[in-house]
């Protein structure tokens, strides 16, 4: 099966059923992506397929086609994702950290569709991306500080 | 090598690291390590090229200690933070002393002897500059990791000396001077967590992530009540799965109880099951219900729900089974006389730590070594009850610590380390046991549940005089399980002189653990909310009320007779009336308390003292006619001591304990039907989520007290202060966590 994974074609031997979410961390070693729930609730497995965020646990690798695959490993490629990823760090946003990936992914795709964020487009876009440690004020304040970048 | 004057260069690295730990002999290097060149300390090492490595030796699980550990270490050593490279350690307690992430208890035993290690170092440093340089020590001064003298316009980088320094005879700890406060560049500022960049990336950092060459991935079936017997299971079916490889019975195990840190069992028992392995996590989970094992039985099959809630209620009804349990005064005769008695009802379920990186431990096994990557709360525990369970030497069993995708407690528990380690060696070949969501809640370390039955009485002007609980929670063999606890370290015990509680332990046979501000996080919402009861009866104001109830500024002993768990690191500790009463001040001065609110719209406020920090909070907060509630803003106020450590740390603690409690209080709850939880996963389990994180403002008071731990004592004051928010808004006191908000539907 080839993939198009952060702008790189990629064989994957993973059967047609296997979870994005398992394809990228068991087969391909990109263990950025995380595990949390395996039913979509948590968005931790959160990846982009062309730019849209989706889960990647809900997703059989056979689904995904020609889709471009955007992982954490490649969030810096986006300018809208460095922004992210400097504000994650100016604002200290992490706890555990588990979580950061899918939030980042999460927050990227807003960006990119909404550049200029309320706190209502926030709230919309992140709250299927639970954070356990709670760092939500952090994200807010840090999708906003890259808003502003 | 150049060995002019020590007998060896080991003992010297001895004796450096002892004396920098100054509190513990076992802090030593291993023969290995001592080659390291520039190492002043297991701490400590300067590289030649001018790199500061400093170890981070506590587990990390999002308290932020891999930061705030080497700050202590950074501030003393004098080196500017940017110069710092944070550097892992391996748990091993014989090196580098405790490794323990529990019980916020890494700062206030650590705060000094980190600084000492840090001051110990440049101590060190400074001898040999002024051994190299010919002049007296006390002329050298020191700053970003540079040794200077004034009068003879000499300077070196520490690098240039770290080998020289090395061989200097360490200090008395106790002579060491410690820097004043007020010269602090590093303690006390903003500092980023060290591993930030690396999370954003998605670099492997946590037991998750671990992959070793030859690696397989393994699902263990179980039974989902607790150690049930395997009936049957379609082993042809499994193997038949694309990807895996071969199955394992894993017996039952019963032995394994050992002398833990953490004052539970580290694992009561090994459940049989069978574990499956294959080529990836998919493979392994989906042999795993292809199995589709049948269960019978089990120790903890009587369970249910239902059952205990009327085993409760009827204790409550017909009396406990330990009358006074507790008993301070006499608070039955104070009641018979009180002018007015209030009572109430209160409850709180089990609750889970669901923390969010799913159980899962990788192990190999090689003869008579074992070797673990783990995301644990206690790597000591956890190589010692891994050697108990193969049978091998504690010393020859390595654990690997990794970043914890959350803690919350249950992974103060090394269940799961036991379980990987025994499946690994009957594979021969290194295994990644990966548990699901299902299984994280159905083999949790729960909170336990609670109910009480209260009843205070009140003088004339209302004012509390005595305060009698039946308290019903779980335990076994009549006695209650150390995590639900009731003693004399909880408010308002010693506050109120006539106290008094009766218990009644109810069985479980299922794992209770601690997790996050154990006891404290249940007993808060009780005590707090009762208090209310008491102001409104004697037609009081809350705020006003609580300082009446805190009395005058003094500290109460916390009666050792009844530390129990709670009270363990308090001994000899007392209960701060006039610092709990800062934080109200402050705390109510913050959130603008009396102010006037649109209708349907309360604040409420309440303390709380836990893990030797004061802390208040006030939460506002709405009721729509549906009944669902929104928080509008939280204000907390805190005291724990004089210095915050990290104040960007702090403040994410504080932020993230309160929008965690706010989740725990407005819907999560583990219930038991034949024997097993039913919550399967968030779905059923609800989490705080950003459309329902409020603002959280906080401040820290800085007073003449020691500082202390973060990670637990902001959470158990939120949920009482919600509900009083709620009686504010609606005139309806809900007394049962979570909150029923279906009953403020008007």
């Amino acid at each position: 099966m080839k993939l198009n994974i952060n702008g790189k074609p990629v064989e994957v031997a993973a059967d047609p059923d296997m979870p994005l979410l398992w394809a990228l961390r068991d087969v391909l070693g990109l263990t950025g992506t995380k595990f949390g729930c395996g039913a979509g609730f948590c968005g931790a497995c959160t990846v982009q397929l062309d730019g849209e965020p989706v889960r990647g646990c809900q997703t059989p690798v056979s689904a995904v086609g020609t889709a471009k695959i955007t992982t954490i490993e490649g969030l810096s490629a986006s300018a809208w994702g460095r922004k992210l990823q400097d504000a994650w760090v100016a604002l200290d946003v992490p706890q555990c950290g588990y979580c950061q990936a899918g939030q980042l992914l999460a927050a990227e795709a807003l960006l990119r569709s909404t550049p200029k964020p309320t706190d209502a487009d926030i709230d919309a876009a992140m709250s299927g991306n639970i954070c356990r440690c709670a760092t939500y004020t952090r994200i807010r304040a840090a999708i906003k500080q890259a808003a502003a970048a | 090598m150049n060995a002019p004057f020590t007998p060896s260069r080991r003992q010297v690295l001895q004796a450096a690291a002892v004396a920098g730990g100054g509190l513990s002999l076992g802090w030593r290097f291993s023969g290995a390590k001592a080659s390291v060149p520039g190492a002043l300390s297991a701490f400590v090492i300067i590289d030649a090229n001018g790199a500061i490595r400093i170890t981070a030796h506590q587990p990390e699980i999002g308290q932020g200690v891999r930061t705030s550990f080497p700050m202590m270490i950074a501030e003393e050593l004098d080196v500017d933070w940017k110069q710092v490279t944070v550097v892992p350690a391996p748990g091993d307690r014989s090196v580098y002393g405790v490794q323990l992430a529990g019980g916020s208890s890494a700062t206030p035993t650590q705060f000094e002897r980190m600084r000492r290690l840090g001051a110990a170092a440049r101590y060190m440093l400074v001898q040999a500059a002024a051994k190299e340089w010919g002049v007296p020590a006390g002329e050298i001064t020191t700053g970003s990791a540079m040794l200077h003298h004034a009068a003879s316009g000499r300077s070196a980088r520490y690098a240039d000396l770290a080998e020289k320094a090395a061989w200097i005879t360490p200090p008395d700890v106790k002579t060491l001077a410690l820097k004043d406060p007020s010269q602090f560049k590093i303690l006390g500022t903003r500092i980023g967590g060290v591993d930030n960049r690396a999370i954003v990336t998605g670099k492997p950092l946590f037991g998750i992530d671990t992959r070793l060459p030859g690696m397989v991935y393994a699902a263990f079936a179980k039974s989902p009540v607790f150690c049930g017997k395997l009936k049957s299971a379609n082993r042809a079916a499994a193997l038949a799965v694309p990807g895996v490889k071969g199955l394992i019975n894993i017996a039952e195990r019963r032995d394994l109880k050992t002398e833990i840190d953490v004052g539970l069992p580290g694992i009561e028992k090994l459940p049989e099951g069978i574990a499956v392995l294959a080529t990836s996590t998919w493979a392994a989970m989906k042999g795993r219900d292809a199995l589709a094992c049948v269960w019978e039985g089990g120790d903890a099959a009587f369970q249910s729900s239902t059952a205990w809630e009327a085993a409760a209620k009827k204790a409550h009804a017909e009396g406990p089974q330990k009358p006074g349990y507790m008993n301070h005064g006499n608070a039955p005769a104070k009641l018979a006389t009180a002018a007015k008695k209030v009572s109430a009802e209160y409850s709180y379920p089990f609750i889970s730590h669901a923390q969010l990186e799913p159980i899962n431990a990788t192990a190999h096994v090689k003869g008579d070594k074992a070797e673990l990557w783990l995301s644990t709360q206690t790597p000591e525990d956890a190589r010692r009850m891994v050697a108990l369970a193969l049978g091998l030497k504690v010393e020859d069993v390595t654990i690997h610590m990794m970043r914890s995708g959350g803690g919350f407690g249950r992974r103060l528990m090394n269940d799961f380390a036991v379980e990987a380690a025994v499946i690994a060696k009957a594979a021969g070949v290194p295994v990644k046991l990966q548990w699901d969501r299902g299984q994280d809640f159905a083999h949790d370390w729960l909170r336990p549940g609670g109910w009480h039955k209260l009843e205070a009485g009140l003088d004339a002007d209302g004012n509390i005089i005595a305060w009698h609980d039946h308290f019903v929670s779980f335990g076994k063999d009549g006695k209650l399980n150390p995590t639900a606890v009731i003693d004399g370290s909880l408010f308002p015990s010693g506050v109120i002189k006539d106290f008094r509680a009766d218990v009644t332990v109810l069985p479980i046979e299922s794992t209770l653990g601690w997790l996050r501000a154990p006891i404290n996080n249940a007993f808060a919402f009780v005590t707090q909310g009762f208090i209310d009861d008491c102001a409104i009866a004697a037609g009081r104001e809350p705020l006003e009320y609580r300082r009446a109830v805190l009395g005058t500024p003094r500290a109460i002993p916390i009666a050792e007779e009844f530390s129990g768990e709670t009270g363990e690191d308090m001994k000899g500790t007392p209960y701060n009336t006039g610092r709990m009463r800062g934080v109200l001040d402050k705390v109510a001065e913050m959130a603008g308390w009396g102010r006037k609110l649109p209708p349907r719209r309360g604040m409420g406020i309440a303390f709380h003292f836990s893990h030797l920090g004061y802390f208040a909070n006030v939460v506002e907060a709405s009721v729509a006619n549906d009944g669902s509630v929104t928080v509008h803003h939280v204000w907390v106020a805190a005291d724990i001591g004089k210095h915050i450590v990290n104040l960007s740390g702090a403040e994410n603690q504080v932020q993230g304990s309160v929008i965690d409690a706010l989740g725990a209080a407005l819907g999560q709850r583990i219930t038991f039907a034949d024997g097993a939880v039913e919550q399967k996963n968030y779905g059923d389990y609800p989490l705080a989520r950003m459309d329902m994180a409020p603002p959280v403002e906080v401040a820290f008071l800085s007073t003449d007290y020691p500082t202390t731990g973060l990670g637990e004592p902001a959470y158990p004051s939120v949920a009482p202060a919600l509900a009083g928010a709620i009686y504010q808004a609606t005139g309806k006191r809900l007394r049962s966590l979570p909150l029923d908000t279906s009953l403020l539907t008007v």
